[in-house]
């Protein structure tokens, strides 16, 4: 099963390929990997989708719970919580395609931030879920260039990640 | 306050931290520490003749006292060959600080002459790693590794130093830190008490129960606690390679070493027991063999750890509890002695029975050798008596390693020094350096076989250096004997590469060229008395070259893709 491990770790040079070089180390995957400062500037927070069954994701939390500069994590797939990617998407559109693809960015509530003559360049954000469904609703023969964040996210209600 | 440079600063912060004695080899990336080092006298340095070398003695130090061993390399190739050291110790929890020099920080990622990433070369083998950026830092950095390698389920650190952080002519104010926060790291002592009562419970009703205790009794020093743990229970009990001297091997509750090449009676005894009480193990796979299903089929498992992540980790544990060994066992004895429910003394009588049955298998008798060959269990057997079963005991490894786990019997914890997770070859007789530096006035003795010997006999040259006594007792069989064991069982006795006998350096006169004392024993008859010569010489090293039956085996041994109870016994008989 498919989980997102939201890590706060120090911000620290070394933190991040202490992370990265645990699963590699001990064979676990990293479907999509995201990371940046948080408010606080000594703290970073990491997002990471894996996937596994119980046991493997156990063992992948307390592992990453082991790493001196990681100072707390969550499984957010263990409860309610809300993830979102950002997707960069450079699109052939040429002629009647043009409009076409419009309707599709529309319908998924997508938003062009750059075009040319032939090229339109589409920002979508949403679960991966949805990202993959635009881009199978686009077709293969019109995309060019895609950049994706990885997966970012955060519990709802009123629990936090935090110091 | 003291006006220190960098490399001050780092002698005086590991004097600080109550350092005695540090393992190292200079090189131009550590010049200004050896500089400051020179000026000092309160912290001793050893030079060995390899940088794996000086891992390892910092490794034989720290298992023989429980102090965290110090290692000083340089960069790039320095830093290297302290690699393996260091990967021996983190395999084996051991505290150890690695300090390796680094190039200038303004040269760091231009592939400077003896430039390493020594942070990202060891990151996989170490517990936590520093990089020093600014003198100043030193005293914090230093504070932070000993906590971080001494507390917990301790470790191997590291802390790089580039080489203008130690620049003699920049000086700062030295403070070394009283305490420190780490706001990522805690270390769990007590565990759960609803967790420990589970485990008092199972244990309570067991019927056929079994204690397994590993290298975690040892390190977390709670061989006390778990002989009176134990002697109230009246259970068996087992130790792992690791945990050997945890419980006392002359004690009629210890069914001898568990696993690969443990005794039947350990084995068949976890194979069948009803609870199994595992404390500071790891259920590693020279434990529980290759497959895990058959693993204990019956049993509760009550798993004492101090690290979360080895617990459930290849077996699943019943009752997990997360905690220091020594204060877990104590808070088991009393609950043990509050608890209304009692021992079931008819039902552990059954199983003692049945243990004494497969006791009388006898499984580590020797086979009476041929006409005046000595066999290499009986060679271990006389250094056992020679030294009372007194001796620091180090080991290479292979066979001469589970020869010296079987025949000689640990009654005390951390008299027996051997690389047991990472199976490092030159272990022995470096770490057996570290023994004797550690207690000068005890006998340190490394059990090795010929080819571990070969992998680190440049320590000679360290041992005449600082006069260490100690004795080296070789098993010479002339062939990577546990290689050739498994060609013999799995590969149709082909022995590719595991024999040399023509090539081999007469080993006495090896000795000798370095200054110290060779005996060779090549007949039965003069085992004892030459062994015997060989201890009496106190002040001396001996390399006692023990010429021993080449084709012999260690068995028990597990059979592949078995369950515990599954094993070779002998040459000609399985279970």
């Amino acid at each position: 099963m498919r989980h997102i491990i939201s890590v706060l770790m120090e911000n620290e040079p070394g933190a991040l390929s202490r992370v990265v070089g645990l699963f590699s180390q001990r064979n676990y995957n990293i479907d999509s990997l995201t990371v940046a400062p948080t408010e606080d500037q000594s703290l970073s927070r990491l997002t990471l989708t894996t996937s596994g069954d119980d046991a493997r994701i156990e063992q992948i939390t307390k592992h990453l719970n082991k790493i001196i500069d990681v100072v707390k994590l969550v499984d957010l797939t263990e409860g309610a919580h809300i993830e979102r990617e950002l997707m960069l998407i450079k699109v052939k559109a040429v002629g009647a395609q043009r409009a076409e693809v419009k309707r599709s960015v529309d319908i998924f509530r997508g938003s062009v931030v750059d075009l040319t003559a032939n090229v339109f360049t589409i920002q979508l954000t949403g679960t991966g879920d949805k990202l993959d469904a635009f881009i199978a609703a686009l077709g293969d023969n019109v995309v060019l260039e895609v950049a994706r964040t990885g997966v970012s996210g955060i519990s709802r209600g009123e629990k936090t990640l935090a110091l | 306050m003291d006006q220190l440079s960098g490399g001050e600063m780092l002698t005086r912060a590991l004097h600080d931290e109550g350092v005695e004695i540090i393992f190292g080899y200079p090189g131009g990336a550590v010049l200004h520490i050896y500089d400051a080092i020179f000026h000092q006298d309160k912290v001793e340095h050893i030079l060995v003749r390899h940088e794996q070398a000086a891992t390892h003695a910092a490794d034989g130090y720290a298992r023989a006292t429980g102090k965290p061993g110090v290692v000083l390399v340089t960069s790039g190739p320095g830093a290297t060959n302290a690699i393996t050291g260091i990967a021996t110790a983190y395999m084996d929890s051991i505290p150890m600080i690695v300090i390796s020099g680094q190039v200038e920080s303004r040269m760091i990622g231009t592939d400077g002459f003896q430039e390493t990433d020594m942070v990202g070369i060891s990151r996989p083998v170490v517990k936590h790693s520093f990089m020093v950026q600014e003198a100043k830092d030193i005293p914090c950095i230093v504070k932070k590794a000993f906590h971080i390698a001494t507390t917990g389920r301790p470790g191997p650190v590291v802390i790089d130093i580039p080489k203008d952080a130690t620049d003699p002519k920049v000086k700062q104010t030295y403070e070394y830190p009283n305490e420190m926060k780490l706001r990522s790291y805690a270390v769990p002592t007590k565990g759960h008490s609803g967790q420990i009562k589970k485990a008092v419970d199972a244990l309570l009703t067991a019927k056929r129960p079994m204690i397994y205790t590993g290298g975690g009794v040892i390190q977390g020093n709670g061989s006390e606690q778990l002989i009176e743990l134990t002697r109230k229970l009246g259970f068996p009990i087992t130790n792992t390679l690791m945990g050997l001297g945890a419980y006392p091997a002359s004690d009629k509750q210890f069914l001898g070493m568990l696993g690969m090449h443990g005794t039947y009676e350990a084995n068949m005894a976890m194979h069948y027991c009803d609870v199994l009480l595992c404390i500071g193990a790891r259920f590693d796979d020279r434990v529980t063999n290759s497959d895990t299903s058959k693993f204990c089929p019956d049993a509760t498992i009550l798993h004492v750890d101090i690290d979360p992540a080895s617990i459930s980790k290849t077996v699943t544990a019943d009752v997990p509890i997360v905690g220091s060994v020594a204060p877990v066992i104590e808070e088991m004895i009393d609950q043990i002695g509050k608890s209304d429910k009692k021992v079931d003394e008819q039902a552990l009588e059954v199983w003692w029975n049945q243990i004494e049955q497969w006791r009388e298998k006898d499984c580590l008798r020797v086979n009476p050798s041929a006409e005046g060959i000595i066999m290499p269990q009986d060679a271990v057997k006389a250094v056992f008596e020679i030294t009372k079963g007194e001796a620091y005991v180090s080991s290479d490894v292979g066979q001469h390693q589970m020869f010296a786990a079987q025949y000689y019997g640990f009654d005390k914890p951390r008299r027996w020094i051997n690389s047991g997770g990472l199976g490092t070859m030159g272990f022995g007789f470096p770490a057996a350096m570290g023994v004797q530096f550690a207690y000068p006035e005890a006998t340190s003795v490394c059990i090795t076989g010929e080819g571990s010997f070969l992998m680190n006999q440049q320590e000679f040259a360290t041992c005449m250096q600082y006069q260490l006594p100690i004795k080296i007792i070789c098993l010479n069989n002339e062939a990577l004997g546990m290689v050739k064991q498994w060609q013999d069982m799995q590969y149709g006795g082909r022995h590719s590469h595991s024999t040399y006998s023509e090539s081999l350096p007469d080993f006495t006169k090896l000795a000798e060229a370095y200054g110290h004392v060779g005996i060779k024993i090549e007949k039965a008859d003069e085992l004892y008395p030459k062994l015997e010569e060989a201890f009496a010489m106190k002040d001396k090293l001996v390399f006692v070259d023990v010429l021993v039956d080449p084709n012999e085996h260690v068995y028990p041994m597990a059979i592949k893709g078995g369950a515990m109870k599954d094993m070779v016994l002998s040459k000609t008989e399985r279970t």
